[in-house]
């Protein structure tokens, strides 16, 4: 545990210091958000790295800009607004909630509902067959009645066991 | 009715392979620029032949231009210039330059040893005209109507098909519209 805890402290902090190390904040609280923004946007050039471990020139740019922008004092909403209405949606790793990205986010609870839905389904099927049979159980331990199986048929069957058997 | 309810997760296999399968052949590298229809952004610089003459948007304004992003340490823009100066000389239309995050002796170089298409370029040195375009890579092509707004942008290289196809069709629309 504690050996795995150590690996992945080594493993993060070599990150953490590359974005920060070059720029000098004038509060902890911007350097915080400093390294919090450049993690959560998407480097529009390499596309698979964030904004802070990307080594792409324009990543090294946008850096710049958003130490720029924290250090007049800019709030994080205000820096996100700056980098979508140049780069768009794409550099937001979470993307926002509008009518381009609903099925993005609304799909997975469609899917959810969906599988609900067909679960249920399923359910109520069995348990419906399990009463079916249970009662169709009693029926035969009680009496040996010949008309208790029919039950456990449905209506459609039953007629059609009717004719079958009318036919004979 | 129920023969029908065994064939649904079929469909959504397919409908869900489908997307999956047109992802796979996207081209990823190109992204919808963020600015089409907005205006060109403002700004004022200085050109790469002149660093005492600063130009800003309203030198962008009056006619259908392109503006093209490039550098002297993009391998592409080097594919794609000879094209340029061929556009400039043959097609009448205005190309602004920017030149991205370079170096002004090497540009001037440049500019002198492969002919210069620009009707002027604009010096952005350390890319901050380059981020208000949303640009993340050189050579862009942005197409800009004659009130400054943007219209089109290519991202990689300008060659003839990418011109009778797509450029030169927008270029005479928006001219006609315009009057």
């Amino acid at each position: 545990m504690t050996r795995a805890l150590i690996l992945l402290l080594v493993l993060l902090v070599p990150q953490v210091q590359a974005a920060i190390d070059t720029y000098e904040f004038s509060t902890p609280d911007r350097q915080e958000r400093f390294s919090v923004l450049t993690d959560e946007l998407r480097c529009p050039k390499c596309q698979n790295q964030n904004i802070a471990d990307s080594n792409a020139p324009i990543a090294n740019d946008l850096r710049r800009e958003i130490y720029r922008m924290l250090e007049e004092g800019m709030s994080d909403d205000q820096i996100v607004d700056f980098l979508v209405d140049r780069y768009g949606d794409f550099v937001l790793y979470k993307p926002r909630f509008s009518a381009k990205t609903l099925v993005l986010w609304g799909g997975p609870v469609l899917f959810l509902l969906m599988g609900l839905v067909v679960l249920f389904g399923l359910l109520r099927k069995n348990r419906q067959a399990q009463i079916t049979v249970r009662s169709s159980d009693k029926a035969s331990a009680g009496a040996n009645s010949p008309a208790a199986p029919l039950e456990s048929l449905s209506d459609d069957e039953q007629q059609r066991l009717k004719q079958l058997l009318g036919e004979k | 009715m129920k023969r029908f309810k065994l064939f649904i997760p079929l469909i959504i296999f397919v409908v869900i392979a489908g997307f999956l399968y047109k992802g796979l052949f996207l081209e990823k590298d190109i992204l919808p620029s963020a600015l089409l229809n907005k205006p060109f952004p403002e700004f004022s610089l200085p050109t790469v032949k002149d660093p005492t003459r600063k130009v800003s948007r309203q030198d962008l304004l009056g006619e259908v231009s392109l503006v093209n992003v490039w550098a002297t340490w993009c391998p592409s823009c080097r594919v794609e210039h000879p094209y340029l100066v061929e556009l400039a000389r043959k097609e009448g239309i205005k190309i602004y330059g920017v030149d991205y995050k370079d170096e002004r002796e090497q540009a001037l170089r440049w500019l002198k040893q492969l002919h210069d298409p620009y009707v002027f370029s604009i010096e952005d040195a350390d890319g901050r005209l380059g981020i208000d375009l949303g640009v993340y890579g050189a050579p862009e092509t942005y197409l800009v109507d004659s009130k400054g707004v943007i219209r089109y942008k290519h991202v990689g290289v300008v060659d003839e098909r990418l011109w009778h196809n797509t450029l030169k069709p927008l270029v005479e629309q928006l001219r006609k519209e315009e009057g």
